[in-house]
């Protein structure tokens, strides 16, 4: 039976990237000294299906690795062990490997062995109590294991942990035949684990969920129960160990589990007693039975995981959108000026339906932005013991949906922002009490909807930003002049330059300064912009603007002379008749006007983007709009506002360049062309 | 006998082969009755001339962008980025979509010329280098020059000739 396992081999690593992310959140919930158990089972599991996986795909030191770690876990579970820290850290560092080794074994990289028998290790000694001195060589204790002689006081036989893969019986094999056999060889004592069986709705009477504890008691050769074992040897985990070397040293016996039936099977005709000896080399054995994997990394083909509610409701359009279609086209086929009416309603309907169709296949590329903020509770724990400072994290809005690729794209500047925060912002513990702060400081990740953008806010109530350091800074760097003068909102926009850091010490965290102008193109590339607020002393946030999608857009068209381009309507504050009485001027040539308690300059669009115009030339008479980009606010003088609509984004820069002053293109009603304004762009062209 | 000509079979086999490898095929038009080629495997299309949006603030060349099959791609016309005559739009007016390598990647370009010619086969091996004009003419976009029936032909290499619009913009900008 061959299958090409290589076609589920994504969907795998998917899964195991997702379980491992759900094992550091449950990790790093578990509070020591108190057993969550809701939060361990969900541990577990997400470690026992990583394990299952990587033994069906073959890759055997994983599952051999997950092995030790559910060990682990399933003391934790049972209650036979206390939720300890170091246990907690040792799992988490686990679970860092084991990602690694799946990245590896997922870009066909060589899996880094060193690193991984390292944890598997430090996994070892935590089960072994982890303050046992011989505990913390599992190999010699073993081989004294295997030069002790069989302890004759023991009875002679063999205790079996038997667990099948769920598919063992599709393979053609029954347990309940393998125990007559067994029964055959000596006085047979079985018990059945039931830990592993699903909801009573959720059984599949064609696999197996149970596990057997088998002690089979009577003089037996190890031979002739691998024999009964031999055709299951690849569809379940077991351990075979005889009844002398288990009363010889418990703790060998984890070990042995982890070593599985690999050792076992391989090595059949070994005594018993020596057998313990072969495990000090599981790793070299297990690496060699690593499938030989293409070293040529395939470019990993992008899936989303979406909500069946989502395509339901996506399905259901599609139908109504169906059931339309048809009613126009027998709407049609003897259509006369009566039915007229009949023919508005139905395409009103069908501008309804194809509206939501797209609000639903919008919808299916929307995720929440807890898949960003997961990543956090790690990295503020690992970095703020790193650093000995005292940090919370709070975490608001993570259900927030966003684009997927916003999401992708977002990670990145996020993280940075984080760690700055934790880095600059937040200051040493007696630094805080000094300043008469609560020792523990606060790192708050917030995201909401506002208008057309989702904004994602990083706050701390470190020290702020000061600008007055920030602007000797960047004197001193050389970035601006000298007598320059900035507002205090210029002077915090100042860490956004190239190579600009005001850290005293470059640490691994933070501090080269190429971080944060990186964070502002690539926040600047979606299409968003970051806010500073600061307060010296109290602390500061970084708001980071984002539209919502990056693939449609609600738009204003305005004519401008004999052409049509598109205002994002997000920015669109108002619009309303320009007289020339409201029009003052500057130094003779710039334009403002008053809008309420603000001058606000005017940018003619007509001038600005040379457009020829069949018109006269009035300045009194136009439109003028206000928008708003990036914090400034500026009027656009049009010639006519011609109707919102949703327009597809298209890149310019595809087949093109970037022009300034158009973000993008879209396709028109007509197949013609629309340019979308970029209103910071705009204004940066107005200045020239 | 039926050896040497079985021979001569052969000659001839090996002097087609010859001549095939070294056949390429250009795509002739006219700007105003000056005749250039481009390569035919980088044309993907000809079309009529039809109006373009305009884009602000460009050189006059760059007529504007158009709606390919849903695809953004810019127009620029060649007559006046030779600056020669003016470009007026006739019914024989074209635009020839080429495509242009740029490092790793294709961009779709349209370019406007006063009418297509024909196909023609061109033996490597006649191409000329262009000559030396100074400062007058720069070469170096032209790939070469070829006679075709008594008439010199400009062949133009298009990613050169449009990587270096881009220098350009740049310094206008």
């Amino acid at each position: 039976m061959t299958i090409d396992m290589e076609q589920f081999h994504q969907v795998f690593f998917e899964e195991s990237f997702e379980g491992l992310d759900v094992m550091e959140t449950g990790l790093l919930n578990l509070s020591p000294g108190t057993a969550d158990m809701e939060e361990i089972n969900t541990i577990f599991r997400a470690a026992h299906s990583i394990k299952g996986g990587s033994g069906t795909f073959g890759f055997m030191d994983v599952s051999a690795f997950t092995h030790v770690m559910e060990t682990l876990l399933d003391e934790m579970r049972d209650g036979r062990r206390q939720v300890e820290q170091r246990g907690v850290n040792v799992l988490l560092g686990s679970v860092d490997c084991l990602r690694e080794m799946l990245a590896a074994i997922q870009s066909g990289a060589d899996v880094d062995a060193d690193s991984v028998n390292q944890h598997q290790k430090e996994l070892e000694v935590e089960l072994n109590g982890g303050d046992g001195g011989a505990a913390n060589e599992p190999e010699e204790v073993a081989v004294e294991q295997a030069e002790q002689p069989v302890v004759s006081s023991v009875k002679p036989g063999w205790h079996i942990i038997f667990c099948p893969h769920a598919h063992l019986m599709k393979t053609g094999n029954d347990p309940v035949r393998m125990f007559r056999e067994l029964e055959e060889l000596g006085n047979l004592i079985v018990e059945a684990d039931f830990r592993g069986l699903p909801e009573i709705q959720d059984i599949d009477p064609e696999e197996c969920h149970l596990s057997w504890d088998i002690r089979l008691e009577g003089e037996i050769e190890r031979q002739e129960i691998d024999e009964v074992f031999d055709w299951v040897e690849d569809d379940c985990d077991m351990t075979i160990i005889s009844f002398a070397d288990e009363a010889g040293k418990s703790t060998t016996t984890v070990v042995e589990k982890a070593v599985s039936i690999e050792s076992a099977t391989e090595k059949p005709d070994e005594p018993p007693s020596t057998k313990a000896a072969s495990q000090a080399a599981p790793k070299p054995a297990t690496a060699a039975k690593q499938p030989n994997k293409k070293p040529a990394a395939k470019p990993a083909s992008a899936s989303i995981r979406v909500d069946t509610a989502k395509i339901d409701s996506l399905i259901n359009m599609v139908g109504e959108l169906v059931i339309t279609q048809s009613m126009l086209s027998s709407l049609g086929d003897n259509f006369d000026m009566t039915r007229l009416d009949l023919l508005q309603s139905g395409l009103s309907q069908l501008e309804s339906h194809t509206r939501e169709l797209q609000q639903s296949a919008m919808g299916i590329r929307m995720m929440p932005i807890s898949f960003v903020f997961s990543r956090f509770p790690r990295l503020v724990h690992d970095l703020s013991s790193k650093m000995g400072k005292q940090i919370e994290l709070k975490l608001s809005g993570e259900n927030t949906e966003v684009d997927k690729t916003v999401i992708e794209l977002i990670s990145d500047p996020l993280v940075h922002l984080v760690r700055n925060s934790l880095d600059h912002g937040v200051e040493m513990p007696d630094e805080r009490v000094a300043a008469g702060k609560p020792a523990l400081g606060t790192v708050h990740l917030n995201a909401f909807h506002r208008g057309g953008n989702i904004v994602i806010e990083v706050t701390d109530d470190g020290n702020g930003l000061d600008g007055d350091k920030l602007f000797n800074k960047a004197v001193e760097k050389g970035v601006i002049e000298a007598d320059a003068i900035l507002t205090e909102k210029e002077k915090f926009d100042l860490i956004f330059a190239a190579g600009f850091s005001t850290a005293e010490v470059v640490s691994d965290v933070s501090g080269r300064g190429v971080g944060m102008d990186v964070v502002r193109k690539n926040i600047e590339a979606l299409g968003g912009h970051v806010e500073i607020r600061s307060k010296l002393g109290k602390g500061s946030t970084f708001a980071i603007y984002l539209p919502l999608t990056l693939a449609i857009l609600d738009g204003q068209s305005v004519a401008v002379g004999d052409e049509t381009y598109i205002v994002p309507l997000g920015s669109i504050i108002e619009s309303f008749n320009l007289r020339s009485e409201m029009i003052s001027h500057v130094a003779g040539r710039g334009e403002t006007f008053r809008l309420r308690d603000e001058y606000l300059p005017i940018l003619r669009m007509q001038k600005l983007f040379g457009v020829e115009s069949s018109g006269t030339e009035d300045s009194s008479d136009g439109l003028l709009v206000v928008v708003e980009g990036q914090g400034t606010r500026c009027g656009l003088l049009v010639d006519d506002l011609l109707g919102q609509q949703q327009v597809v984004i298209k890149s310019l820069e595809t087949n093109y360049r970037n022009i300034e002053g158009i973000s993008a293109a879209t396709i028109l009603g007509d197949g013609s062309v629309g340019l979308i304004l970029d209103i910071p762009g705009l204004l940066r062209l107005a200045k020239r | 006998m039926t050896k040497k000509e079985k021979q001569l079979t052969d000659d001839e086999k090996a002097q087609e082969r010859e001549v095939l490898r070294y056949r390429t095929q250009y795509l002739s038009f006219t700007l105003n009755r000056e005749e250039y080629g481009v390569e035919i495997l980088r044309v993907q299309e000809i079309r009529c001339w039809e109006p373009v949006s305009r884009v602000p603030n460009v050189p006059s060349y760059e007529k504007g962008v158009i709606n390919l099959r849903g695809a953004i791609i810019p127009i620029i016309d060649l007559r006046e980025r030779f600056q020669l005559k003016e470009a007026n739009y006739t019914e024989t007016t074209a635009v020839i979509i080429l495509q242009v390598h740029e490092s790793d990647k294709i961009r779709i370009v349209g370019v406007v010329i006063d009418s297509v010619s024909d196909v023609i086969d061109i033996d490597k091996r006649t191409i000329q280098e262009s000559p030396d004009f100074g400062s007058k003419v720069s070469t170096d976009y032209i790939a070469g020059l070829v006679e075709v029936n008594g008439k010199m032909l400009t062949l133009l290499d298009i990613d050169k000739f449009l990587s270096l619009e881009e220098e350009e913009e740049t310094e206008l900008n």
